[in-house]
């Protein structure tokens, strides 16, 4: 299936510059070739890469102002996207308060909810600072909020390791649609979406490229 | 995957996912709080109709720290001392609704019947049959090599490991020869020739009867338990000899590398294939292989019924 541009019609959730505007329909998710083959898939561009690094560098000053500074912080991302977001948050508040603020990993597959629900997932690295979280400001860093599910996992991975002060939770992007009773503290988007849609965040560790983008089965 | 029954049914990347997930299940080992609700509401059946220790309690361990339900079963004070047959006692399993059995067993491919046959719908776990194989034991050894001498690599590619003593009898060696090989590592076999198997040769390894010219060369040794229990004749004239031959002591440890590992499955037969002096010395590993079992063995366990049921027939 060849790919072809068409304009999308004013979709309300694509804020972006107009050429971001445009929705492109490729022929499989970039993400994951196989999963999508032979489906049309509707995409537009919510967050570019610009976009993405102001949301961050907003996200670090408005955590180290909420938390009078950065003395008690602990960043702790959660695999695979949320662990590089909090390493890029981290070096921008590093930079901003000239000092090293810890950062690490959190993995939460093995207290998840749906494990039954899927095939066996892989575990990814935790890897708690020195300073361990023991009393600190713990901030959970996540790329989409979405049910909570992955949250509330991760409120429990937490509890294994120690009893911080507080957490709080930044994330890049909120979609909405909470299956559980939790908010983020820190968001970087709020992208009011449908459940027939799908957020796909992209970033440049990983992916090659920074981009956050809204598919859709059918065309908006 | 739905059973772990030989690690001839293994591909390298499952092997590698094994020993990742068995690293980051380490730490958590390493932690203040070793349990996790992972596997909550479910039942693991320990099956041991033959002795052991350190796999039973190991897989019991790790079973636990997983927050599955137990129920250890050993031949001795059960039906099976009665004469129950294994599909009888297999049965039973199923009716009380086991999700795994760990199986120890004196007959090779007592773990294969139970997985071949309908009898149970559970996932089988071989914890060692017969001189067939153990593979959870040969999963645990790749990981402390990997741990120390694979220098983050996923592999063991360039190591070389010697395995010594008593192959024929030997499950241990079996499934170590067959994984440490698939992991890209070069396996000599030292031993003397009568305790040794026919076809040796179309094994995966290399072979030398002189353990003092393979020493100065490996980056592991593995010394094996002389399994005297299995020995129904005479395979070598007395234990002195067999000592002076093939046993590790402490003028031998001298020529290993500075880098390289004692390894030994347990239980040792100290003074016969390794004395006490290097079994205590600090080379050995053998104490860290028992707490890695635990860690690999809570790897199985989550790679077998942590996810969700596999379709009737895809293995």
């Amino acid at each position: 299936m060849k790919p072809t541009v068409v304009a999308a019609k004013g979709a309300s959730f694509c804020l972006s510059t107009p050429a971001h505007r445009d929705a492109i329909v490729r022929s499989a998710s970039f993400n994951n070739p196989s999963r999508e083959v032979g489906k049309e898939i509707y995409m537009s561009i919510a967050l570019s890469a610009e976009d993405i690094s102001r949301a961050l560098t907003r996200i670090s000053h408005e955590i180290l102002e909420r938390n009078h500074g950065s003395a008690n912080i602990v960043l702790l991302g959660i695999p695979t996207r949320g662990a590089h977001l909090a390493a890029r948050i981290a070096e921008i508040m590093s930079k901003i308060e000239a000092t090293n603020i810890p950062c690490g990993t959190l993995d939460i597959t093995l207290h998840r909810d749906d494990l039954r629900l899927r095939p066996p997932r892989a575990i990814m690295p935790t890897l708690i600072p020195a300073t361990g979280i023991e009393d600190k400001d713990v901030i959970l860093v996540d790329d989409v909020l979405f049910s909570g599910r992955t949250i509330r996992s991760a409120l429990d991975a937490l509890g294994e390791v120690g009893r911080p002060k507080t957490v709080q939770l930044a994330v890049l992007v909120d979609r909405g649609h909470r299956e559980l009773p939790i908010k983020a503290d820190f968001v970087g988007k709020n992208l009011p979406s449908s459940l027939e849609q799908s957020i796909r965040v992209s970033l440049t560790e990983i992916d090659g490229r920074d981009e956050v983008v809204i598919e859709n089965r059918v065309q908006p | 995957m739905k059973h772990l029954l030989s690690i001839a049914n293994l591909s390298a990347q499952e092997a590698i996912g094994i020993l990742d997930t068995a690293t980051e299940l380490a730490r958590i080992n390493d932690g203040q709080i070793k349990k996790l609700p992972t596997l909550r509401g479910r039942t693991v059946v320990n099956l041991f109709a033959e002795d052991s220790t350190r796999t039973r309690i190991s897989f019991e361990a790790a079973a636990k720290r997983l927050s599955a339900d137990v129920i250890n079963f050993s031949a001795k004070g059960s039906s099976i001392s009665k004469g129950e047959s294994l599909k009888d006692t297999a049965m039973t399993l199923q009716a009380m609704g086991a999700d795994a059995v760990v199986i120890r067993h004196s007959a090779s491919g007592a773990a294969q019947r139970l997985a071949d046959n309908q009898w149970m719908s559970g996932a089988v776990i071989n914890a060692g049959d017969g001189t067939h194989e153990h593979p959870s034991q040969a999963l645990l050894d790749a990981f402390t090599i990997r741990k120390h001498l694979g220098k983050g690599s996923k592999d063991l590619q360039g190591l070389h490991v010697a395995i010594v003593g008593d192959i024929l009898h030997s499950r241990v060696a079996r499934s170590n020869i067959l994984l440490l090989s698939l992991l890209g590592a070069k396996v000599t076999l030292v031993a003397p020739p009568t305790l040794l198997p026919i076809d040796i040769e179309k094994w995966p390894c290399t072979l030398s009867y002189d353990l003092d010219e393979v020493l100065p060369y490996v980056d592991a040794v593995m010394m094996l338990r002389v399994q005297q229990e299995r020995m129904t004749e005479l395979f070598f004239p007395n234990a002195r000899e067999y000592s002076r031959y093939y046993g590790l002591n402490s003028q031998r440890m001298k020529s290993l590398k500075q880098s390289a590992i004692i390894m030994h499955p347990g239980p040792m037969n100290r003074g016969l294939e390794i004395s006490a002096q290097v079994a205590d010395s600090a080379r050995s590993v053998i104490t860290e292989q028992v707490s890695n079992g635990v860690s690999v063995r809570m790897a199985i366990l989550y790679v077998l019924l942590a996810g969700a049921p596999l379709e009737v027939g895809s293995i």
